[in-house]
Formats: structure tokens, C-alpha cells, sequence
């Protein structure tokens, strides 16, 4: 491969910052000065391609150092790790947290999306842009879900150097939003994580027992509250018992499919390709989720020891976990966690002397929806661009750097300590018998309460909106985010379980409960559901790439008609969505009507 | 895809398709399989020479247990599989597909696609007269070749062809995201600034016209071009002596473009610079 770098150079800053992240450069293949050596010795080649995986970290590099990625910079990175420059640009592109073109130092990311909307997210944006115009030194950028649903409206400061600083206001007003983007080293900082939990202190809580009760930063507090007996489990029940043990609790995968993990854990585990991979879904962006952020800021450790578990039971020894690059505090507790497992022996060569090897490395995602899926995440870690590969092969055969592997999100991997500590049986108790153990669910918009709930699988949608203090005039409950359905105010009896739901023909998806009343226009939340899709489409195929654009097109057309005014583009919405559904390569494409269909159909949103 | 069918024989797969029964080698496509036995499945992203990129869905076809439909170039056939072809569920999902290009690009130098168009019944123009398009210009930065988005629909055959699977200059990629990602260069830069080497096996690929010669795309726009008067004859590059086969396309008398056969053993359809561009000399005639 006789790559073609060009001649833009980095500046020293720029230099500096991919030096951070790969060490020096050894020689002038890789973008040292010449020296003798040079002339006789070619370094890169097949050592530096093995290294590609390092380009995303590179992006964020030089994007948290410098507030952009210049040509010059992406070509250094480029030369260091033997990536086509050309690639390489097709990546950085791919992110909507890096830019390509200069900007200002200081990023404020306004979230939009749907609960933020609600609480009045277009007059935040409209003063916050008017407070921070050209010059102010700060680029405002509304954006979708910044995870922060239960203090909504919310809002995130990015500024670029070294080290990089981040504040989120939340709930936002123009005051603060300014004031975090102004100085975000000494903003105001966040409420402890527990503050999202409504249900905290109560004794029945087996997910977010801990949150709230245990320090985040301290290993020991985590032991001391039962951490680390779930493993000391695993090691005396052997991988092969793990793997059953999970399978006979019934446990299934909470982020929307439902797959059994059992299944999912065994299939990995008895591939005969080695080595095997634990990736860890940490990229919650569906709009409307927030609960894998809770549980990384108040309970780090809990995934740490369940990553731990999983990869053993599995055979992996390395284990990544990808977290949403709009999450600097989960990513700062994690990687505090994860350091000080290291360096107590609970990851790295000799998991708690039991000879077996395990470490786990985080990976930042860089602002893509798409990324959360599972082989699209794959294609992120490796350093291309986040694009969905089309299965079979599914990823128990062939998945992260080609190898068998397990993916499996937050929520999902935390179930796995109460299945090892209280036992399959007992955890399968919880429950129905069709959807075992405890399920979290992400509540917010017109509700008194917000947060993240904790109920046995078969509690009532009523009795969760009752919990949350469901505000009078209810006009629509969305189930699953915007890749959910709406269900209707009469319908609160449905129960939250997988079949129940289905049954109602509708979806528990990844446990997002968004109440609106009245006041909500609804074709705005449709379109802003179309938007959504629209800007998230990765655009690999057609059904997904133009139709999620017709789509919003049709819907803008409608926002002021009904009845048989508009006939004819819901007819066309129909049929554009059907076949998204059937044709698309992903679930963003397959689900991107779901939302739209059921207000037409359950709200009657165009009659 | 080779011409020469050596190697070891393949098990036979039994399965079915539109209800009758066929055998296929084991690690055929659906879609070989459907052509084998003369289905007319189509196909744009699909191309003979490069590993399926099923973008753009244009050749679902149902199969039993499925949830979705299944892109028949590659979903590989498998013992015991039920597929059906002509489905109202395949064909509205072709229909749509169809539409939703033709109503985003220019497919007028899409071989077929009229006529499939026709077949499904698809009405570009009902998404009105304001539906989002790629309208650019032309990019004309070089002498040899023309890239025009307007016409591209992203079927990454020629990222393929320039990286991994063939020539390995990795100058192009796609960039952006969503309906605003394009086929670019790094930097979104002139050809002429890229790691390019001019050996159009993108051209050869691209399955629209996006990619052209630039005597085609400056004979197109003369009113001048007619591929019905054109000649196209098979011959031995004369550059040096890898023996790759040029197929000369010749429109009054004079080389307007050169191919290369896709079953040819030595080239597949590649070609260096010198096969694919130099042929001027053949007709200087001063």
C-alpha cells in the first residue's frame, strides 16, 4: 500500500496532541524528522495498520485539544497510524461532535429532542443564540438527546485544550446555559447522580440498590455493599455454570431487542476462533433514555465486576466498553473505576488471583445514533466509519476485529450480579414468567417526577406513570423512544412486559416512558421524531437514506391538515415507511416510522 | 467471476425458489441462484467483480423465517431455504426503493433502470415537486475524468474498486452522513490533489454514469455521443507485457473510451493509466 499523505503539516499543537495518545514518533515514515536509519528501514506497514483502532481516539484527540480537525492534523494521524487519508476524512465526517472546518474554541451543544422540547428547549435555544452571537467566541449547536431527559431542558459546554473541560447545565436556563459555555472549568457542578432516581433508598431496589448509597469513587465502599461477591461466584461456578446460570434466570437483553443472553453468552463462548471480545454498549442516544448514565455515574464499579463476569464466562479477555461521547461525567467515574480495579488486581493479568485475564478499554463515541448499533459500533471501534454491516455473519461468529463476540448493553450486564448473587431461580422469580427480574425505565416529560424507575418485569404502564406523578390532561404516553410507538391514555393498563406489550402491538424498546399532555402539539413531536431519523441515517442504503428524508418531507407538508387534506401523504407515508421497514440494512431504518405510524394510528394524529 | 472455473467442486445446496425446487453450489447467492435459473432479480450496487455491498436494497426478496427482506446479492443460499422472488411485499419494496433514487438523482445514464421503473410501476414524482434532490454540478478538475454527484446513488462500487478489493490507492471514501453523504476525496479536495493514480477502475465499476470518461461526458453534453454507432473491439495492450485486454469503444472512426473485459483472467476490468487513458497516440495521425 503506497499511501498518498499530501503535504498540509500539523501545527505543534495539533503534533502534540496525537504524540499524547500514540507516543513520539520513531521514525520519518511515521512523521519524524529523516534520519539515517530512515533510509534503510521502513517502519509502519502491517504494525501501524493493526494499530487503526486508534484513529477514532485520534479524532478526539485532536478535536478535545483543538476544538476541530484541521487538514494538517488529520494527515499527521493519518501517517502515524497508516490510514488513508481519504478514510480518514470519511470518519472525522462521520461524527457529528467533530468538525473538519475551523470553529470556535467552545462548543455548546442545546439538546432539541423530545423531552427537551417540552420543557421549552426552542426558547432556551433562541436566547442562548442570541446572548452567544458571532464573536462571542462560542458555537452553539442544537443537537438530539444529550441524555439529561429528568432535568430537561439541558444543555452541554465543550471546551477544546489541554486538559479538555466540559460543564452541563441542566435544568437549563439562558443564565446558566452561558454561564457553563463562558467558563467551563468553574461552572456550578452537577447534582449527584442519585438526584435521578425518584425510588431512591428504598430497600427493594436490586439494579439501583447501590446508586446513591455507595461512593462512586471508592472501591472499597463498592465491596463493602456486597461488590465483587457476584465474580467470587462466577470463579467458583466456572464459565460453562455462569453461562447457564444466566440462561436459566431468563434474563434477556434490555437495549430493545430481547435476545436471550444465555444464548447469546453460549454461542460466543463455544466458538472455536479465538480471541473472543466482550463489548459493553455503553451509547444510549435513544432520545428519551438516560438510565446506563445513572447507573456509570453512581454505581461505575457494578459494571466494571459485571464486564468482568461476562468475559469470563464468554472466554474473553479483553472487554470494550463504547460510552456515548455526550457523557463526561460516566466516562470520568468509569475510567476512575476501571484504573483503580487495575490497580487492585480485579482487572488486568490475574483477576483476584484466579489466573484469569481480563481489562477492560473505553471507547468514546463521537455524536452517531447509529453507533448504538451493535455491528455499526463494531466498525466505529475499528476506526471506520460507523456504518451497520449487513448479518450473517452475526457477531457470535464474526464481530469485533473479526472475532466471536458478545455485545451486551448497560442495563443488561448489571443483571447479570443479582442473577450470580440471589441465583438463576430466584432472579427468574422476579418478574413474569415471559419477562424475568427487574427492568429500569427511563420516565420523563409531563410527569411530576422524572428519573430512572426501577419495577419488577408486569407492572402496569398506569402504575409506573402513578409512581412518576402523571400530570392531569394526558394526551400520549411514547413507549421506546423515538424508535417506539405512542400509546394512548386509555391504554395505561397495558403491562410492561415484553409480550405484554407486544400483545398491545406496540414495543417496550429500551424501557422509555415519555408522557405529554395536552399542550404538546403533536405534529411537532412527530416532526421533531422525523428529524431526528433524518440526521441520524448513517446512509448506506437507499430505504433508509432518502426515505427517512421523504418522510419528514411529508410530514411538513401535513403539520396543519387533517382528514382528507392529508390523505394522500399519509397514504405515502404508509408506503415509504413499509418498505423502510422491510428493506432497510439496520433497526434505525426498520424503526424510523414506528413512532409516526402509531400516532396515526393509536392518536389518530391526522383526522 | 473468473473465467477459468478451476478448483474443487462444490457441494450442492436443495432449496427452493418461488416454490420450485433448484441445487446451487454451496456459497452461491440467492442471487446467483436466481439467475441460474433465468430470474430477472434486479440489481444496481450488485457488481460482478466486487464483494456485495447491498446498499441499495433494490434486489429484496422474501425469505421464510425472515423478519425483513434480504438482499439477494448476498445473502448466501442455504440448504432448506425458502425464497420468494415476486412477492406484492418484494416488489412494493423494489417499487419504493426505485422511487425514492429517482427522485433524489439523475438516473438517465442508468443502464435498465427505465425499464424497471416501468416494470414496478414507480412514480418518481409523487414526493412533489420540492423533495429533496442531489443537484450538484458536475466536478470537472482533470482531463480524464468527470465526476458528477448528481448522479451518484452511493453504491460504494468505486470505493471498493480504488481501495481494499482492487487497485489499493484507498483516494476515495464516502464522507458526510445521512442523504449529505458523498463519494469524496480526503479533504473533499480536486481529484488532482488526491492520492488518485488515474486508473478509472471506478469508472469501470460505477453502475450510473457518475463516473465518466471525460470524451463521454463532453460528447454528452455536444449532443454528440451514440453508443449505438460505436464499435467496441477486444485487443492486447501494447504497453507492456502483462497482456491485460482493452476493449476500445470507437464512435466515427475515433477511441472515445476504453473498457476492459470483466472476465478476462488478468484484469478483471482493471486497467493502469496507460491501458485506460493512453490510447491518443493511436489516433494522432499527423
Amino acid at each position: 500500500m503506497d499511501l498518498h499523505f499530501g503535504d498540509s503539516k500539523p501545527s505543534d499543537e495539533e503534533r502534540a496532541a496525537v504524540d499524547a495518545l500514540l507516543g513520539p514518533p520513531e521514525s520519518s515514515w511515521e512523521g519524524a524528522d529523516r534520519s539515517d536509519a530512515d533510509l534503510r528501514w521502513a517502519r509502519g506497514g502491517r504494525e501501524a495498520r493493526a494499530r487503526r483502532d486508534l484513529l477514532l481516539p485520534g479524532l478526539h484527540a485532536v478535536n478535545d485539544r483543538i476544538g476541530w480537525i484541521s487538514e494538517g492534523a488529520l494527515t499527521y494521524l493519518c501517517r502515524r497510524l497508516t490510514v488513508p487519508p481519504a478514510e480518514a476524512y470519511g470518519v472525522a465526517t462521520f461524527y457529528a461532535m467533530f468538525s473538519v472546518k475551523p470553529r470556535p474554541a467552545t462548543v455548546l451543544h442545546v439538546c432539541t429532542d423530545l423531552a427537551c422540547m417540552v420543557a421549552g428547549a426552542p426558547e432556551l435555544c433562541e436566547g442562548v443564540e442570541s446572548r452567544l452571537g458571532p464573536g462571542s467566541g462560542v458555537s452553539v449547536e442544537r443537537g438530539p438527546c444529550l441524555g439529561l431527559c429528568e432535568r430537561a431542558p439541558a444543555a452541554l459546554a465543550v471546551r477544546a485544550g489541554d486538559p479538555v473541560r466540559t460543564a452541563v447545565a441542566a435544568p437549563a436556563t439562558v443564565e446558566r446555559a452561558v454561564l457553563a459555555a463562558g467558563a467551563p472549568g468553574s461552572a456550578a457542578g452537577e447534582p449527584p447522580a442519585a438526584r435521578a432516581l425518584p425510588q431512591a433508598g428504598d430497600p427493594s431496589l436490586v439494579l439501583l440498590g447501590r446508586v446513591g448509597v455507595v461512593d462512586p469513587a471508592d472501591l472499597d465502599d463498592y465491596r463493602a455493599h456486597g461488590g465483587y461477591t457476584a465474580l467470587r461466584r462466577a470463579f467458583a461456578l466456572g464459565p460453562a455454570g455462569v453461562v447457564r446460570e444466566v440462561t436459566d434466570s431468563g434474563l434477556v437483553g434490555r437495549g430493545g431487542a430481547a435476545f436471550p443472553t444465555g444464548r447469546k453468552w453460549q454461542a460466543t463462548a463455544s466458538r472455536p476462533e479465538t480471541p473472543h471480545y466482550l463489548v459493553c454498549n455503553a451509547d444510549e442516544s435513544e432520545p428519551g433514555t438516560f438510565k446506563d448514565r445513572v447507573v456509570m455515574e453512581g454505581d461505575p464499579y457494578a459494571l466494571v465486576e459485571a464486564m468482568t463476569v461476562a468475559g469470563y464466562a464468554i472466554g474473553a479477555h479483553r472487554g470494550y466498553l463504547y460510552l456515548r461521547g455526550e457523557y463526561p461525567r460516566a466516562l470520568r467515574r468509569m475510567e476512575h473505576a476501571i484504573g483503580q480495579a487495575r490497580a487492585r488486581g480485579l482487572l488486568g493479568d490475574d483477576v483476584l488471583g484466579q489466573g484469569y485475564a481480563f481489562d477492560i478499554e473505553i471507547r468514546r463515541g463521537a455524536g452517531a445514533y447509529i453507533c448504538g448499533e451493535e455491528t455499526a459500533l463494531f466498525n466505529s471501534i475499528e476506526g471506520y466509519r460507523g456504518e451497520p454491516r449487513s448479518k450473517p455473519p452475526f457477531p457470535v461468529e464474526r464481530g469485533l476485529f473479526g472475532g466471536p463476540t458478545a455485545e451486551n448493553n448497560v442495563e443488561t450486564l448489571v443483571n447479570v450480579l443479582p442473577v450470580l448473587t440471589m441465583g438463576a431461580q430466584a432472579y427468574a422469580a422476579i418478574g413474569t414468567p415471559g419477562s424475568t427480574g427487574p427492568k429500569l425505565y427511563c420516565v420523563s416529560g409531563s410527569v411530576a417526577r422524572p428519573g430512572v424507575y426501577e419495577l419488577p418485569f408486569g407492572a402496569a404502564l398506569g402504575e409506573l406513570l402513578e409512581l412518576a406523578g402523571v400530570r392531569e390532561g394526558l394526551r400520549a404516553v411514547l413507549l421506546g423512544g423515538a424508535a417506539g410507538g405512542f400509546v394512548r391514555p386509555d391504554e395505561l393498563d397495558v403491562p410492561l412486559t415484553f409480550e405484554g406489550t407486544r400483545e398491545a402491538g406496540t414495543t417496550l424498546g429500551s424501557g422509555v416512558v415519555m408522557a405529554f399532555d395536552g399542550t404538546v402539539p403533536l405534529p411537532r413531536l412527530l416532526l421533531r421524531i422525523a428529524a431526528f431519523f433524518r440526521d441520524e441515517s448513517c446512509g448506506q442504503c437507499v430505504p433508509c437514506r432518502v426515505g427517512t428524508v421523504r418522510q419528514e418531507e411529508a410530514l411538513h407538508r401535513i403539520a396543519e391538515r387533517t382528514g382528507a387534506a392529508a390523505a394522500d401523504d399519509v397514504a405515502l407515508l404508509r408506503g415509504v415507511g413499509r418498505a423502510m421497514r422491510d428493506a432497510s440494512i439496520c433497526g434505525l431504518g426498520q424503526t424510523a416510522w414506528n413512532a409516526v405510524e402509531s400516532a396515526i394510528d393509536r392518536l389518530g394524529a391526522y383526522e | 467471476m473468473t473465467a477459468i472455473p478451476l478448483g474443487t467442486p462444490r457441494r450442492l445446496l436443495e432449496f427452493t425458489l418461488d416454490g420450485e425446487p433448484v441445487r446451487a453450489p454451496e456459497g452461491s447467492t440467492v442471487l446467483d441462484a436466481c439467475r441460474s435459473a433465468g430470474k430477472d432479480v434486479p440489481t444496481l450496487c450488485q457488481g460482478d467483480t466486487l464483494t456485495p455491498k447491498n446498499a441499495c436494497r433494490v434486489c429484496v426478496v422474501e425469505v421464510e423465517g425472515a423478519r425483513t427482506l434480504v438482499a439477494a446479492c448476498s445473502r448466501e443460499a442455504e440448504e432448506g431455504m425458502r425464497v420468494r422472488t415476486d412477492t406484492e411485499r418484494a416488489r412494493h419494496s423494489r417499487r419504493i426503493v426505485l422511487e425514492l433514487l429517482a427522485s433524489s438523482v439523475d438516473l438517465s445514464t442508468t443502464p435498465r433502470v427505465a425499464e424497471w421503473i416501468e416494470e414496478y410501476g414507480a412514480e418518481p414524482d409523487r414526493f412533489g415537486p420540492d423533495a429533496a434532490r442531489v443537484d450538484e454540478e458536475p466536478r470537472i478538475d482533470n482531463t480524464l475524468y468527470v465526476r458528477d454527484y448528481g448522479k451518484c446513488i452511493l453504491c460504494y462500487k468505486c470505493v471498493d474498486a480504488c481501495g481494499g478489493q482492487w487497485q489499493n490507492s484507498f483516494a476515495i471514501s464516502v464522507s458526510g452522513r445521512g442523504f449529505d453523504a458523498r463519494i469524496a476525496v480526503e479533504h473533499d479536495a480536486p481529484l488532482t490533489d488526491s492520492a488518485c493514480v488515474y486508473c478509472g477502475n471506478c469508472i469501470e465499476v460505477c453502475p450510473t454514469g457518475a463516473l465518466s470518461f471525460r470524451s463521454e461526458f463532453d460528447m454528452r453534453e455536444a449532443g454528440t455521443w451514440d453508443e449505438s454507432a460505436q464499435t467496441a473491439t477486444t485487443t492486447v495492450c501494447a504497453y507492456c507485457g502483462v497482456g491485460c485486454n482493452l476493449t476500445l469503444h470507437v464512435q466515427d472512426n475515433e477511441i472515445v473510451k476504453v473498457t476492459s473485459p470483466h472476465d478476462n483472467p488478468v484484469t478483471h476490468g482493471n486497467l493502469c493509466i496507460k491501458g485506460r487513458f493512453g490510447y491518443q497516440h493511436v489516433q494522432n495521425r499527423d
